[in-house]
Protein backbone atom coordinates (compact mmCIF):
# COMPACT_ATOMS: atom_id res chain seq x y z
CA UNK A 1 0.00 0.00 0.00
CA UNK A 2 2.63 2.63 1.04
CA UNK A 3 4.40 1.55 -1.77
CA UNK A 4 1.47 2.35 -4.23
CA UNK A 5 1.16 5.99 -2.54
CA UNK A 6 4.76 6.83 -2.55
CA UNK A 7 4.75 5.92 -6.55
CA UNK A 8 1.56 8.47 -6.99
CA UNK A 9 3.41 10.80 -5.13
CA UNK A 10 6.19 11.22 -6.96
CA UNK A 11 3.97 11.01 -10.43
CA UNK A 12 2.04 14.05 -9.02
CA UNK A 13 4.44 16.87 -8.52
CA UNK A 14 7.24 15.99 -11.39
CA UNK A 15 9.97 18.61 -11.66
CA UNK A 16 9.17 19.98 -15.77
CA UNK A 17 12.69 18.93 -16.46
CA UNK A 18 11.77 15.12 -15.84
CA UNK A 19 8.67 14.69 -17.00
CA UNK A 20 9.34 12.38 -20.00
CA UNK A 21 11.12 10.35 -18.36
CA UNK A 22 8.60 10.70 -15.43
CA UNK A 23 5.50 9.97 -17.81
CA UNK A 24 7.78 7.01 -19.18
CA UNK A 25 8.42 5.67 -15.56
CA UNK A 26 4.86 5.63 -14.43
CA UNK A 27 3.52 3.68 -17.95
CA UNK A 28 6.20 1.21 -17.19
CA UNK A 29 5.22 0.74 -13.54
CA UNK A 30 1.67 0.53 -14.77
CA UNK A 31 2.61 -2.11 -17.07
CA UNK A 32 4.47 -3.82 -14.24
CA UNK A 33 1.12 -4.08 -12.05
CA UNK A 34 -1.29 -4.77 -14.68
CA UNK A 35 1.30 -7.98 -15.59
CA UNK A 36 1.76 -8.96 -11.75
CA UNK A 37 -1.85 -8.60 -11.04
CA UNK A 38 -3.47 -12.02 -11.71
CA UNK A 39 -0.50 -13.93 -10.44
CA UNK A 40 -0.33 -11.82 -7.06
CA UNK A 41 -4.39 -11.87 -6.69
CA UNK A 42 -4.09 -15.61 -7.17
CA UNK A 43 -1.53 -16.24 -4.59
CA UNK A 44 -3.69 -13.77 -2.42
CA UNK A 45 -7.05 -15.62 -2.89
CA UNK A 46 -4.91 -19.10 -2.60
CA UNK A 47 -2.57 -18.80 0.05
CA UNK A 48 -2.90 -15.35 2.14
CA UNK A 49 -6.84 -15.91 2.76
CA UNK A 50 -7.27 -19.65 3.66
CA UNK A 51 -4.78 -18.72 6.13
CA UNK A 52 -6.56 -15.60 7.54
CA UNK A 53 -9.83 -18.41 7.38
CA UNK A 54 -8.13 -20.91 9.23
CA UNK A 55 -7.29 -17.88 11.74
CA UNK A 56 -10.90 -16.64 12.39
CA UNK A 57 -11.84 -20.62 12.37
CA UNK A 58 -9.48 -21.20 14.88
CA UNK A 59 -11.09 -18.40 17.14
CA UNK A 60 -14.24 -20.33 17.03
CA UNK A 61 -16.08 -23.40 18.32
CA UNK A 62 -16.22 -24.94 14.88
CA UNK A 63 -17.44 -28.39 15.12
CA UNK A 64 -19.31 -29.54 12.00
CA UNK A 65 -21.02 -32.18 14.06
CA UNK A 66 -22.79 -29.36 16.33
CA UNK A 67 -23.06 -26.29 13.76
CA UNK A 68 -25.53 -24.94 16.06
CA UNK A 69 -22.67 -24.54 18.76
CA UNK A 70 -20.54 -22.66 16.58
CA UNK A 71 -19.57 -19.45 18.64
CA UNK A 72 -16.53 -17.17 18.98
CA UNK A 73 -14.42 -18.65 22.13
CA UNK A 74 -10.96 -16.74 21.46
CA UNK A 75 -8.07 -18.90 22.20
CA UNK A 76 -9.46 -21.96 23.78
CA UNK A 77 -8.97 -24.49 20.86
CA UNK A 78 -5.04 -22.99 20.97
CA UNK A 79 -5.17 -23.91 25.05
CA UNK A 80 -6.88 -27.28 24.05
CA UNK A 81 -4.26 -28.00 21.61
CA UNK A 82 -1.27 -26.79 23.57
CA UNK A 83 -1.95 -28.67 26.76
CA UNK A 84 -2.89 -32.33 25.21
CA UNK A 85 -0.47 -34.61 24.77
CA UNK A 86 -0.87 -35.74 22.00
CA UNK A 87 0.01 -32.35 20.32
CA UNK A 88 3.74 -32.62 22.04
CA UNK A 89 4.07 -36.50 21.02
CA UNK A 90 3.11 -36.14 17.30
CA UNK A 91 5.81 -32.22 17.35
CA UNK A 92 8.18 -34.62 19.07
CA UNK A 93 7.51 -37.52 16.34
CA UNK A 94 7.53 -34.96 13.60
CA UNK A 95 10.90 -33.38 15.05
CA UNK A 96 12.64 -37.21 14.94
CA UNK A 97 11.32 -37.95 11.51
CA UNK A 98 12.66 -33.84 10.01
CA UNK A 99 15.94 -34.37 12.35
CA UNK A 100 16.56 -37.63 11.26
CA UNK A 101 15.81 -37.29 7.24
CA UNK A 102 17.62 -34.01 6.68
CA UNK A 103 20.59 -35.27 8.24
CA UNK A 104 20.66 -38.42 6.27
CA UNK A 105 19.99 -36.65 3.48
CA UNK A 106 22.72 -34.16 3.67
CA UNK A 107 25.18 -36.38 3.92
CA UNK A 108 24.10 -38.90 1.12
CA UNK A 109 23.09 -36.18 -1.00
CA UNK A 110 26.57 -35.08 -0.26
CA UNK A 111 27.92 -38.34 -1.37
CA UNK A 112 26.07 -38.88 -4.50
CA UNK A 113 26.63 -34.96 -5.73
CA UNK A 114 30.52 -36.03 -5.42
CA UNK A 115 29.86 -39.49 -7.01
CA UNK A 116 28.37 -37.47 -10.33
CA UNK A 117 30.88 -35.22 -10.35
CA UNK A 118 33.66 -37.49 -10.12
CA UNK A 119 32.09 -40.12 -12.21
CA UNK A 120 34.38 -40.69 -15.11
CA UNK A 121 31.81 -42.66 -17.00
CA UNK A 122 28.31 -43.35 -16.55
CA UNK A 123 27.59 -39.30 -15.71
CA UNK A 124 24.08 -39.34 -17.33
CA UNK A 125 23.27 -43.03 -16.34
CA UNK A 126 24.07 -41.46 -12.68
CA UNK A 127 21.86 -38.40 -13.17
CA UNK A 128 19.13 -40.53 -14.73
CA UNK A 129 18.99 -42.57 -12.05
CA UNK A 130 18.97 -40.25 -9.23
CA UNK A 131 16.13 -38.43 -11.05
CA UNK A 132 13.88 -41.42 -10.87
CA UNK A 133 13.01 -41.35 -6.99
CA UNK A 134 12.50 -37.20 -7.93
CA UNK A 135 9.98 -37.99 -10.69
CA UNK A 136 8.11 -41.12 -8.47
CA UNK A 137 4.91 -39.39 -6.42
CA UNK A 138 5.46 -39.50 -3.07
CA UNK A 139 2.47 -41.76 -2.41
CA UNK A 140 3.82 -44.48 -4.97
CA UNK A 141 7.18 -43.78 -3.22
CA UNK A 142 5.56 -44.53 0.01
CA UNK A 143 3.55 -47.90 -1.24
CA UNK A 144 6.91 -49.27 -2.94
CA UNK A 145 8.60 -49.13 1.14
CA UNK A 146 5.67 -49.93 2.57
CA UNK A 147 4.88 -53.05 0.39
CA UNK A 148 8.53 -54.02 0.76
CA UNK A 149 8.66 -53.71 4.21
CA UNK A 150 5.06 -55.29 4.37
CA UNK A 151 5.13 -57.95 7.53
CA UNK A 152 3.85 -60.96 5.73
CA UNK A 153 4.46 -60.45 1.85
CA UNK A 154 7.55 -57.72 1.46
CA UNK A 155 10.90 -58.99 0.19
CA UNK A 156 12.77 -56.97 2.77
CA UNK A 157 11.19 -58.70 5.98
CA UNK A 158 11.39 -62.29 3.87
CA UNK A 159 15.24 -61.56 2.72
CA UNK A 160 16.36 -60.32 5.95
CA UNK A 161 14.31 -62.81 8.30
CA UNK A 162 13.34 -59.05 10.08
CA UNK A 163 11.45 -60.42 13.27
CA UNK A 164 9.80 -58.67 14.70
CA UNK A 165 8.66 -57.02 11.36
CA UNK A 166 9.58 -53.19 11.60
CA UNK A 167 6.22 -52.01 10.88
CA UNK A 168 5.02 -53.61 13.83
CA UNK A 169 6.80 -51.48 16.20
CA UNK A 170 7.21 -47.68 16.88
CA UNK A 171 10.94 -47.39 16.10
CA UNK A 172 10.70 -50.02 13.01
CA UNK A 173 7.76 -47.62 11.67
CA UNK A 174 10.05 -44.44 12.09
CA UNK A 175 12.93 -46.47 10.19
CA UNK A 176 10.83 -47.38 7.48
CA UNK A 177 8.89 -43.75 7.19
CA UNK A 178 12.28 -42.20 7.68
CA UNK A 179 14.21 -44.14 5.15
CA UNK A 180 11.03 -43.74 2.64
CA UNK A 181 11.03 -40.32 3.24
CA UNK A 182 14.98 -39.83 2.44
CA UNK A 183 14.97 -42.28 -0.24
CA UNK A 184 12.37 -39.71 -2.23
CA UNK A 185 14.16 -36.40 -1.71
CA UNK A 186 17.49 -37.20 -1.94
CA UNK A 187 18.08 -36.26 -5.02
CA UNK A 188 16.63 -32.75 -4.65
CA UNK A 189 20.07 -31.94 -2.47
CA UNK A 190 22.15 -33.96 -4.39
CA UNK A 191 20.89 -31.67 -7.33
CA UNK A 192 21.55 -28.57 -5.50
CA UNK A 193 24.79 -29.49 -4.01
CA UNK A 194 26.14 -30.81 -7.55
CA UNK A 195 24.95 -26.81 -8.66
CA UNK A 196 27.56 -25.58 -6.44
CA UNK A 197 30.13 -28.06 -6.37
CA UNK A 198 30.40 -27.30 -9.91
CA UNK A 199 31.05 -23.73 -9.19
CA UNK A 200 33.90 -24.07 -7.32
CA UNK A 201 37.17 -23.40 -9.13
CA UNK A 202 39.29 -26.48 -9.73
CA UNK A 203 42.91 -24.58 -9.33
CA UNK A 204 41.61 -24.26 -5.77
CA UNK A 205 41.70 -27.69 -4.65
CA UNK A 206 44.99 -28.23 -7.15
CA UNK A 207 46.92 -25.92 -4.96
CA UNK A 208 45.76 -27.18 -2.08
CA UNK A 209 47.26 -30.20 -3.22
CA UNK A 210 50.21 -28.89 -3.87
CA UNK A 211 50.42 -27.85 -0.33
CA UNK A 212 49.76 -31.14 1.13
CA UNK A 213 45.75 -30.75 1.77
CA UNK A 214 44.54 -34.25 2.41
CA UNK A 215 41.69 -35.25 0.83
CA UNK A 216 39.30 -34.67 4.42
CA UNK A 217 40.85 -31.01 5.04
CA UNK A 218 39.81 -30.21 1.06
CA UNK A 219 36.54 -30.97 1.36
CA UNK A 220 36.02 -29.25 5.19
CA UNK A 221 38.58 -26.16 4.09
CA UNK A 222 37.74 -25.43 0.10
CA UNK A 223 34.20 -27.30 -0.70
CA UNK A 224 32.43 -26.46 2.53
CA UNK A 225 32.89 -23.19 3.08
CA UNK A 226 32.44 -22.31 -0.91
CA UNK A 227 29.09 -24.22 -1.35
CA UNK A 228 27.80 -23.41 1.61
CA UNK A 229 25.03 -20.92 -0.10
CA UNK A 230 23.67 -24.16 -1.65
CA UNK A 231 23.77 -25.93 1.46
CA UNK A 232 21.71 -24.07 3.73
CA UNK A 233 19.24 -23.30 0.62
CA UNK A 234 19.26 -26.96 0.47
CA UNK A 235 18.68 -27.55 4.32
CA UNK A 236 16.17 -24.52 4.67
CA UNK A 237 14.19 -26.18 1.82
CA UNK A 238 13.81 -29.72 2.58
CA UNK A 239 13.38 -29.01 6.68
CA UNK A 240 10.57 -26.96 6.14
CA UNK A 241 9.64 -29.64 3.76
CA UNK A 242 10.01 -32.48 6.11
CA UNK A 243 8.30 -30.91 8.86
CA UNK A 244 5.09 -30.84 6.84
CA UNK A 245 5.49 -34.26 6.33
CA UNK A 246 2.17 -35.87 5.48
CA UNK A 247 2.07 -38.62 2.37
CA UNK A 248 4.36 -40.72 3.64
CA UNK A 249 3.00 -41.23 7.13
CA UNK A 250 -0.56 -41.20 5.86
CA UNK A 251 0.62 -44.45 3.77
CA UNK A 252 2.76 -46.40 5.78
CA UNK A 253 1.54 -46.11 9.22
CA UNK A 254 -1.86 -43.89 8.92
CA UNK A 255 -0.23 -42.54 12.70
CA UNK A 256 -0.02 -45.86 13.77
CA UNK A 257 2.37 -47.15 16.55
CA UNK A 258 2.53 -43.65 17.71
CA UNK A 259 4.19 -42.10 14.80
CA UNK A 260 1.42 -39.27 14.20
CA UNK A 261 2.92 -36.08 12.61
CA UNK A 262 1.67 -32.64 13.36
CA UNK A 263 0.11 -32.30 9.53
CA UNK A 264 -2.00 -35.85 10.00
CA UNK A 265 -3.50 -34.37 13.33
CA UNK A 266 -4.32 -31.34 11.64
CA UNK A 267 -6.08 -33.81 8.79
CA UNK A 268 -7.18 -36.06 11.30
CA UNK A 269 -9.03 -32.90 13.19
CA UNK A 270 -10.02 -31.46 10.07
CA UNK A 271 -11.29 -34.38 8.18
CA UNK A 272 -11.85 -37.31 10.25
CA UNK A 273 -13.23 -35.42 13.44
CA UNK A 274 -14.98 -32.83 11.46
CA UNK A 275 -13.82 -30.28 14.44
CA UNK A 276 -12.99 -27.51 12.18
CA UNK A 277 -12.18 -24.97 15.37
CA UNK A 278 -9.69 -27.59 16.75
CA UNK A 279 -8.41 -28.48 13.11
CA UNK A 280 -7.25 -25.15 12.22
CA UNK A 281 -5.57 -24.26 15.40
CA UNK A 282 -3.03 -27.27 14.92
CA UNK A 283 -2.84 -25.90 11.25
CA UNK A 284 -1.75 -22.09 12.83
CA UNK A 285 0.27 -23.87 15.04
CA UNK A 286 2.08 -25.89 12.18
CA UNK A 287 2.24 -22.63 10.44
CA UNK A 288 3.85 -20.35 13.27
CA UNK A 289 6.54 -23.13 13.57
CA UNK A 290 7.50 -23.20 9.49
CA UNK A 291 8.16 -19.61 10.00
CA UNK A 292 10.23 -20.23 13.10
CA UNK A 293 12.12 -22.89 11.24
CA UNK A 294 12.63 -20.32 8.14
CA UNK A 295 13.54 -17.46 10.07
CA UNK A 296 16.23 -19.31 12.50
CA UNK A 297 17.79 -20.59 8.59
CA UNK A 298 17.96 -17.15 7.47
CA UNK A 299 19.11 -15.18 10.76
CA UNK A 300 21.15 -17.45 12.44
CA UNK A 301 22.48 -19.73 9.46
CA UNK A 302 22.89 -17.43 6.75
CA UNK A 303 20.30 -19.05 4.38
CA UNK A 304 19.61 -16.79 1.91
CA UNK A 305 17.25 -18.00 -0.46
CA UNK A 306 15.85 -14.79 -1.89
CA UNK A 307 19.10 -13.27 -2.37
CA UNK A 308 19.77 -12.37 -6.07
CA UNK B 1 50.78 -42.57 -6.92
CA UNK B 2 49.28 -44.50 -10.33
CA UNK B 3 47.89 -47.57 -7.96
CA UNK B 4 46.12 -45.15 -5.56
CA UNK B 5 44.77 -43.07 -8.43
CA UNK B 6 43.78 -46.49 -9.69
CA UNK B 7 42.42 -47.21 -6.30
CA UNK B 8 40.42 -44.10 -6.31
CA UNK B 9 38.79 -44.80 -9.61
CA UNK B 10 37.12 -48.41 -8.35
CA UNK B 11 35.95 -46.50 -5.16
CA UNK B 12 33.69 -44.11 -7.11
CA UNK B 13 32.87 -46.80 -9.58
CA UNK B 14 31.65 -48.36 -6.41
CA UNK B 15 29.86 -45.49 -5.60
CA UNK B 16 28.28 -44.86 -8.50
CA UNK B 17 26.63 -49.04 -8.56
CA UNK B 18 25.42 -48.25 -5.19
CA UNK B 19 24.01 -45.04 -6.26
CA UNK B 20 22.49 -46.92 -9.30
CA UNK B 21 20.69 -49.77 -6.57
CA UNK B 22 19.59 -47.20 -3.88
CA UNK B 23 18.15 -45.62 -6.69
CA UNK B 24 16.20 -47.78 -8.81
CA UNK B 25 15.18 -50.83 -6.20
CA UNK B 26 11.91 -49.31 -4.78
CA UNK B 27 10.90 -48.80 -8.16
CA UNK B 28 12.21 -52.13 -9.61
CA UNK B 29 10.30 -53.92 -6.41
CA UNK B 30 6.83 -52.19 -7.02
CA UNK B 31 6.95 -53.10 -10.58
CA UNK B 32 7.92 -56.41 -10.36
CA UNK B 33 4.94 -56.25 -7.16
CA UNK B 34 2.75 -55.61 -10.33
CA UNK B 35 3.57 -58.37 -12.17
CA UNK B 36 3.27 -61.45 -9.61
CA UNK B 37 0.16 -63.69 -9.97
CA UNK B 38 -2.59 -63.47 -6.91
CA UNK B 39 -1.15 -66.63 -6.04
CA UNK B 40 2.39 -65.41 -5.42
CA UNK B 41 1.97 -62.06 -4.28
CA UNK B 42 2.39 -62.70 -0.44
CA UNK B 43 5.90 -65.13 -1.53
CA UNK B 44 7.82 -62.02 -0.35
CA UNK B 45 10.38 -62.76 -3.25
CA UNK B 46 12.06 -59.75 -5.16
CA UNK B 47 11.19 -61.32 -8.44
CA UNK B 48 8.04 -62.40 -9.72
CA UNK B 49 8.04 -66.69 -9.79
CA UNK B 50 5.05 -66.22 -12.14
CA UNK B 51 4.21 -63.51 -14.85
CA UNK B 52 1.02 -62.04 -15.34
CA UNK B 53 -0.53 -58.44 -16.75
CA UNK B 54 -3.75 -59.54 -14.69
CA UNK B 55 -3.39 -56.62 -12.43
CA UNK B 56 -3.27 -54.05 -14.81
CA UNK B 57 -6.12 -55.14 -16.57
CA UNK B 58 -7.76 -55.37 -13.22
CA UNK B 59 -6.72 -51.51 -12.43
CA UNK B 60 -8.09 -50.13 -15.72
CA UNK B 61 -11.42 -52.67 -15.45
CA UNK B 62 -13.09 -50.56 -12.31
CA UNK B 63 -14.60 -47.08 -13.43
CA UNK B 64 -12.68 -46.16 -9.87
CA UNK B 65 -9.13 -45.51 -11.22
CA UNK B 66 -9.45 -44.51 -14.89
CA UNK B 67 -11.67 -41.54 -13.33
CA UNK B 68 -9.13 -40.73 -11.00
CA UNK B 69 -6.46 -40.61 -13.64
CA UNK B 70 -8.17 -38.76 -15.73
CA UNK B 71 -9.07 -35.93 -13.40
CA UNK B 72 -5.34 -36.23 -12.47
CA UNK B 73 -4.47 -35.77 -16.12
CA UNK B 74 -7.05 -32.76 -16.43
CA UNK B 75 -6.18 -30.76 -13.46
CA UNK B 76 -2.24 -30.71 -13.50
CA UNK B 77 -2.40 -29.90 -16.98
CA UNK B 78 -5.18 -26.88 -16.58
CA UNK B 79 -3.48 -25.86 -13.10
CA UNK B 80 0.13 -25.98 -15.03
CA UNK B 81 -1.25 -24.16 -18.39
CA UNK B 82 -2.91 -21.41 -16.00
CA UNK B 83 0.13 -20.90 -13.25
CA UNK B 84 2.16 -20.74 -16.66
CA UNK B 85 0.30 -18.17 -18.48
CA UNK B 86 0.16 -15.64 -15.11
CA UNK B 87 3.47 -16.68 -14.36
CA UNK B 88 5.31 -15.63 -17.10
CA UNK B 89 3.48 -12.38 -17.06
CA UNK B 90 4.91 -11.70 -13.88
CA UNK B 91 8.32 -13.26 -13.96
CA UNK B 92 8.89 -10.47 -17.35
CA UNK B 93 7.49 -7.79 -15.57
CA UNK B 94 9.86 -8.75 -12.58
CA UNK B 95 13.03 -9.05 -15.03
CA UNK B 96 12.35 -6.19 -17.41
CA UNK B 97 10.40 -3.31 -15.93
CA UNK B 98 11.58 -1.12 -12.90
CA UNK B 99 8.72 -0.79 -10.59
CA UNK B 100 8.33 -0.84 -6.72
CA UNK B 101 7.25 -4.04 -5.01
CA UNK B 102 9.39 -6.12 -7.71
CA UNK B 103 11.09 -7.90 -4.33
CA UNK B 104 8.02 -7.64 -2.35
CA UNK B 105 6.56 -9.87 -4.79
CA UNK B 106 9.28 -12.34 -5.27
CA UNK B 107 9.93 -12.79 -1.16
CA UNK B 108 6.08 -13.00 -1.17
CA UNK B 109 6.12 -16.12 -3.68
CA UNK B 110 9.17 -17.85 -1.70
CA UNK B 111 7.30 -17.11 1.55
CA UNK B 112 4.01 -19.03 -0.54
CA UNK B 113 6.27 -21.84 -1.85
CA UNK B 114 7.30 -22.20 2.17
CA UNK B 115 3.44 -22.59 2.93
CA UNK B 116 2.48 -25.88 5.39
CA UNK B 117 -0.62 -27.05 2.49
CA UNK B 118 -1.93 -28.48 5.75
CA UNK B 119 -2.42 -24.74 7.36
CA UNK B 120 -4.15 -23.93 3.60
CA UNK B 121 -6.40 -26.60 3.58
CA UNK B 122 -8.59 -26.12 6.14
CA UNK B 123 -9.94 -22.98 5.30
CA UNK B 124 -10.13 -24.20 2.12
CA UNK B 125 -12.10 -27.63 2.96
CA UNK B 126 -14.87 -25.44 4.85
CA UNK B 127 -15.31 -22.44 2.15
CA UNK B 128 -15.53 -24.71 -0.72
CA UNK B 129 -18.48 -26.71 0.79
CA UNK B 130 -20.08 -23.49 1.52
CA UNK B 131 -19.58 -22.14 -2.12
CA UNK B 132 -20.02 -25.57 -3.83
CA UNK B 133 -16.19 -25.75 -5.09
CA UNK B 134 -16.21 -28.95 -3.10
CA UNK B 135 -15.33 -32.44 -5.07
CA UNK B 136 -14.63 -30.69 -8.38
CA UNK B 137 -11.70 -29.63 -10.24
CA UNK B 138 -11.63 -25.97 -10.11
CA UNK B 139 -12.11 -26.57 -6.16
CA UNK B 140 -8.35 -28.80 -7.03
CA UNK B 141 -7.13 -26.30 -9.46
CA UNK B 142 -7.05 -23.16 -7.35
CA UNK B 143 -4.71 -24.36 -4.31
CA UNK B 144 -2.57 -26.34 -6.62
CA UNK B 145 -2.13 -22.66 -8.51
CA UNK B 146 -0.60 -21.98 -4.50
CA UNK B 147 2.54 -24.03 -5.17
CA UNK B 148 2.77 -23.70 -8.79
CA UNK B 149 2.37 -20.18 -9.28
CA UNK B 150 5.36 -19.00 -7.19
CA UNK B 151 7.50 -22.18 -8.45
CA UNK B 152 7.23 -20.98 -12.24
CA UNK B 153 7.40 -17.15 -10.99
CA UNK B 154 10.98 -18.51 -9.58
CA UNK B 155 11.89 -20.41 -12.63
CA UNK B 156 10.84 -17.93 -15.13
CA UNK B 157 12.48 -14.89 -13.53
CA UNK B 158 16.01 -17.06 -13.30
CA UNK B 159 15.53 -17.93 -16.83
CA UNK B 160 13.85 -14.58 -18.26
CA UNK B 161 17.16 -13.00 -16.44
CA UNK B 162 19.84 -14.83 -18.96
CA UNK B 163 18.05 -13.80 -21.96
CA UNK B 164 19.69 -11.37 -24.08
CA UNK B 165 16.79 -8.55 -24.51
CA UNK B 166 18.72 -6.68 -26.48
CA UNK B 167 18.50 -8.89 -29.27
CA UNK B 168 14.86 -7.55 -29.59
CA UNK B 169 15.84 -4.06 -30.34
CA UNK B 170 18.62 -5.49 -32.97
CA UNK B 171 16.07 -7.19 -34.45
CA UNK B 172 13.82 -4.06 -34.91
CA UNK B 173 16.39 -1.97 -36.32
CA UNK B 174 16.95 -4.55 -38.61
CA UNK B 175 13.15 -3.42 -39.77
CA UNK B 176 11.10 -6.63 -37.78
CA UNK B 177 7.85 -5.13 -36.32
CA UNK B 178 7.99 -5.79 -32.59
CA UNK B 179 5.26 -8.81 -32.73
CA UNK B 180 7.73 -10.00 -35.48
CA UNK B 181 10.65 -9.11 -32.86
CA UNK B 182 9.07 -11.32 -30.04
CA UNK B 183 7.72 -13.91 -32.17
CA UNK B 184 11.03 -15.00 -34.15
CA UNK B 185 13.20 -13.70 -31.85
CA UNK B 186 12.51 -13.69 -27.59
CA UNK B 187 9.97 -16.13 -28.02
CA UNK B 188 12.02 -19.13 -29.16
CA UNK B 189 15.29 -17.97 -26.16
CA UNK B 190 12.09 -17.65 -23.58
CA UNK B 191 10.64 -21.43 -24.73
CA UNK B 192 13.06 -23.24 -22.83
CA UNK B 193 12.68 -21.71 -19.40
CA UNK B 194 8.96 -21.72 -19.71
CA UNK B 195 8.77 -25.83 -20.83
CA UNK B 196 10.54 -26.16 -17.73
CA UNK B 197 8.61 -24.30 -15.17
CA UNK B 198 6.02 -26.48 -17.09
CA UNK B 199 7.57 -30.02 -16.13
CA UNK B 200 7.89 -28.68 -12.33
CA UNK B 201 4.62 -27.53 -11.84
CA UNK B 202 2.96 -30.37 -13.38
CA UNK B 203 5.28 -32.60 -11.36
CA UNK B 204 4.03 -30.69 -8.72
CA UNK B 205 0.58 -30.82 -9.27
CA UNK B 206 0.56 -34.48 -10.14
CA UNK B 207 2.56 -35.35 -6.73
CA UNK B 208 -0.17 -33.42 -4.47
CA UNK B 209 -1.97 -36.09 -1.89
CA UNK B 210 -3.12 -34.12 0.82
CA UNK B 211 -5.06 -30.93 -1.03
CA UNK B 212 -6.28 -34.13 -2.91
CA UNK B 213 -7.57 -36.11 -0.07
CA UNK B 214 -9.37 -33.24 1.70
CA UNK B 215 -11.00 -31.76 -1.29
CA UNK B 216 -12.27 -34.30 -2.91
CA UNK B 217 -14.14 -37.40 -2.17
CA UNK B 218 -15.64 -39.18 -5.67
CA UNK B 219 -15.00 -39.95 -8.88
CA UNK B 220 -15.44 -36.77 -10.13
CA UNK B 221 -12.23 -34.93 -8.80
CA UNK B 222 -10.34 -37.77 -7.30
CA UNK B 223 -6.97 -37.92 -8.00
CA UNK B 224 -4.58 -40.65 -8.61
CA UNK B 225 -2.43 -40.78 -5.65
CA UNK B 226 -5.55 -40.72 -3.75
CA UNK B 227 -7.32 -43.29 -5.71
CA UNK B 228 -4.18 -45.36 -5.29
CA UNK B 229 -4.75 -45.01 -1.16
CA UNK B 230 -7.80 -46.02 -0.82
CA UNK B 231 -7.82 -49.27 -3.36
CA UNK B 232 -9.35 -52.22 -1.67
CA UNK B 233 -9.10 -55.32 -3.23
CA UNK B 234 -12.27 -57.25 -5.62
CA UNK B 235 -13.85 -58.48 -2.62
CA UNK B 236 -12.49 -58.37 1.09
CA UNK B 237 -10.77 -61.75 0.87
CA UNK B 238 -8.41 -60.62 -2.06
CA UNK B 239 -4.89 -58.77 -1.33
CA UNK B 240 -5.43 -55.06 -2.95
CA UNK B 241 -1.08 -54.97 -3.33
CA UNK B 242 -1.22 -55.99 -6.60
CA UNK B 243 -3.51 -53.89 -7.74
CA UNK B 244 -1.85 -50.83 -5.92
CA UNK B 245 1.65 -51.74 -7.39
CA UNK B 246 -0.03 -51.71 -10.62
CA UNK B 247 -1.54 -48.32 -10.62
CA UNK B 248 1.44 -46.97 -9.23
CA UNK B 249 3.01 -48.25 -12.26
CA UNK B 250 0.62 -46.72 -14.36
CA UNK B 251 0.57 -43.15 -12.29
CA UNK B 252 4.75 -43.17 -12.21
CA UNK B 253 5.99 -44.75 -15.69
CA UNK B 254 4.75 -41.68 -17.92
CA UNK B 255 6.59 -39.38 -14.97
CA UNK B 256 9.27 -41.06 -14.91
CA UNK B 257 10.14 -41.10 -18.71
CA UNK B 258 8.95 -37.59 -19.00
CA UNK B 259 11.57 -36.71 -16.35
CA UNK B 260 14.44 -39.08 -18.08
CA UNK B 261 13.91 -37.25 -21.76
CA UNK B 262 13.87 -33.49 -20.25
CA UNK B 263 16.50 -34.34 -17.46
CA UNK B 264 18.54 -31.70 -18.24
CA UNK B 265 15.90 -29.01 -18.14
CA UNK B 266 14.61 -30.96 -14.51
CA UNK B 267 17.96 -30.57 -13.39
CA UNK B 268 18.41 -26.64 -14.55
CA UNK B 269 15.01 -25.44 -13.35
CA UNK B 270 15.45 -27.24 -9.74
CA UNK B 271 18.79 -25.36 -9.36
CA UNK B 272 17.48 -22.35 -11.30
CA UNK B 273 16.21 -20.87 -7.96
CA UNK B 274 18.77 -21.87 -5.09
CA UNK B 275 22.13 -22.19 -6.68
CA UNK B 276 22.38 -19.11 -8.85
CA UNK B 277 21.06 -17.32 -5.51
Amino acid sequence: MSVATAGSKQATAPPAAARGLTERAKAERKLAWILCAPAVGLMLLVAGFPICYAFWLSLRRADLRFPDADKFIGFKNYVTVLTSSTWWQDVANTLIITVCTVTLELVLGMLIAQAMYRAIFARTAVRASVLVPYGAVTVVAAFAWRLAFDPASGFVTQAFGLDPPPLTTRSGSFLVIIMAEVWKTTPFIALLLLGGLALVPEDLYKAAKMDGASGWQRFWKITVPLIKPALMVALLFRTLDAFRIYDTVFIITRGANNTETVSVLGYQQLVNRLNLGLGSAVAILIFFCVILIALAFTRFLGASPARR
Amino acid sequence: MEEDTSRRKLLWTLAVVVVLVYALIPVIWIISLSLKTPETIGDGRFLPSEWTLNNYSDVFSTGFFTAALRNSIGIALIATVISLAFASMAAYAITRLEFPGKTAILAGALAVTMFPPISVVGGLFNLWRQIGLYDTWIGLILPYLSFALPLSIYILSAFFREIPWDLEKAAQMDGATPMQAFRRVILPLAMPGVFTAGILAFIAAWNDFLFANVLTSTDASRTAPVALAFFRGASQFTDPSGAIAAGAVVVTVPILIMVLIFQRRIVSGLTAGAVKG
